[in-house]
């Protein structure tokens, strides 16, 4: 007799492929469970990656995008790997009609020092994510890419235009201020 | 402070040195208590960078989403608009890879029968016989559904008898079951009247679904309790 014996993790993968099939015949339903179970990571992205005023004007831009890049999922990666692909390439996107340049990607120390430097004062209270938000944009950028969303070196370089071996620089950089700030 | 092995913490932590520079830098460790603790406070931003919490949206941005791609909230339209729209795979298709994709990790295969329609098959007990080709996958699922309903059923049971689960979890259980057996009954019904709907077809093997996922949970929370 067979038994239902699937764990959580095989229930929830099973029932989002099939609202992803849903969704790309048509079904608005699926979609919005497809949105209501990627919502918060998304904006969480988006929030780190350009501001929180922005989140949740970009957050519908990405479901939107998602909405219109449907027919292209092939399910050769999960759903979610793929929509976040697709809401990092809208977020940098966003960013350079901003005109928010790669160049203010500082190769100088004091602003990763005054990260850390605020945070000796005992009666300024900084969590970890205003620390990354006060990270130099280019290695914040890299931060959240690589050690926040799991982005390979190679990958991160190739979303930013930059080499790997600046990737590898400024996530160095972006972890070193942030120890400081961790190890008060 | 810092030395050369200082800037290569970061790569050493993510795997990327090569065998012998590794090496040297671990046999530099040992001797560097400094640099020692740098990778443990670099470890540490690792670890919490992993462990960031994502928070939803405070305002729910699914009207706007939905508006914007021409979705209405309004249930009728919707569906309206999900019959008029041209599906990109066939109903019987789309229905066969929903049933089957949230049945497979039961171990029970389904499968649909494509090409011409057999002759209708009459069932006693129903009123009217369905459009073959359409419904023909609803005996397999009805079996199936039954299997598990019984499973769950059997671990509700030992689980009141040894006393690990409350009657209150057994009785929510069975309300919700019943609620989505109604709503089963309801659109098999409505089908029966409307055999050729697509829409009709592809609602009853959606909520189907829901019960599959329903009694997945369901006989979890009972397995774990018992």
């Amino acid at each position: 007799m067979p038994t239902l014996t699937t764990d959580r993790t095989t229930a929830a993968t099973d029932a989002e492929t099939a609202d992803v099939a849903l969704a790309q015949s048509g079904d608005g339903r699926a979609f919005e469970r497809l949105y209501r179970g990627h919502a918060a990571r998304i904006h969480g992205l988006v929030r780190r990656m350009l501001d929180a005023n922005e989140a949740d004007d970009v957050t519908q831009d990405v479901f939107v995008r998602a909405w219109e890049k449907l027919h292209t999922f092939r399910g050769e990666s999960a759903f979610g790997t793929w929509l976040h692909r697709l809401a990092v390439n809208v977020v940098l996107a966003r960013r350079k009609a901003l005109g928010i340049e790669r160049g203010r990607r500082s190769t100088d120390d004091s602003p990763l020092e005054t990260v850390a430097a605020r945070n000796e004062m005992p009666e300024h209270t900084v969590d970890f994510e205003e620390a990354i938000g006060r990270l130099p944009d280019g290695s914040r950028q890299v931060f959240l890419l690589h050690d926040v969303a799991g982005y390979r070196h190679e990958e991160i370089a190739k979303l930013l235009g930059i080499v790997a071996g600046t990737s590898k620089s400024q996530l160095h950089h972006a972890r070193m201020a942030l120890r400081k700030y961790l190890d008060r | 402070m810092s030395d050369r092995w200082t800037d290569r913490l970061s790569d050493y932590l993510d795997g990327e040195l090569g065998e012998r520079e590794r090496a040297e830098l671990e046999a530099h460790l040992i001797a560097c208590a400094e640099c020692a603790t740098t990778l443990t406070g670099l470890r540490r931003v690792v670890t919490r960078a992993g462990a960031l919490e994502d928070r939803p949206p405070t305002t729910d941005l699914w009207p706007g989403i939905a508006g914007r791609i021409g979705l209405s909230t309004d249930e009728f339209s919707e569906l309206r608009r999900m019959r008029e729209r041209r599906f990109s795979f066939t109903v019987p298709q789309l229905i066969a890879a929903s049933i089957v994709l949230v049945a497979a990790s039961a171990g029970v295969v389904f499968w649909l029968a494509g090409g011409p329609r057999p002759e209708p098959v009459a069932r006693p007990t129903q009123v009217a016989p369905a459009t073959p080709q359409l419904a023909k996958w609803m005996p397999k699922v009805e079996k199936s559904s039954d299997i598990a309903v019984a499973e769950l059923r059997a671990a509700l049971a030992e689980g009141k008898r040894s006393g690990r689960l409350d009657s209150l979890t057994v009785a929510s259980l069975e309300r919700s079951l019943a609620v989505i057996d109604s709503a089963i009954a309801e659109a098999t019904r409505a089908l029966e009247s409307d055999p050729g709907s697509a829409y009709l077809n592809h609602h009853l093997a959606d909520t189907y679904r829901r019960k599959f996922n329903f009694l997945r949970q369901a006989n979890r929370i009972a397995s774990a309790r018992t």
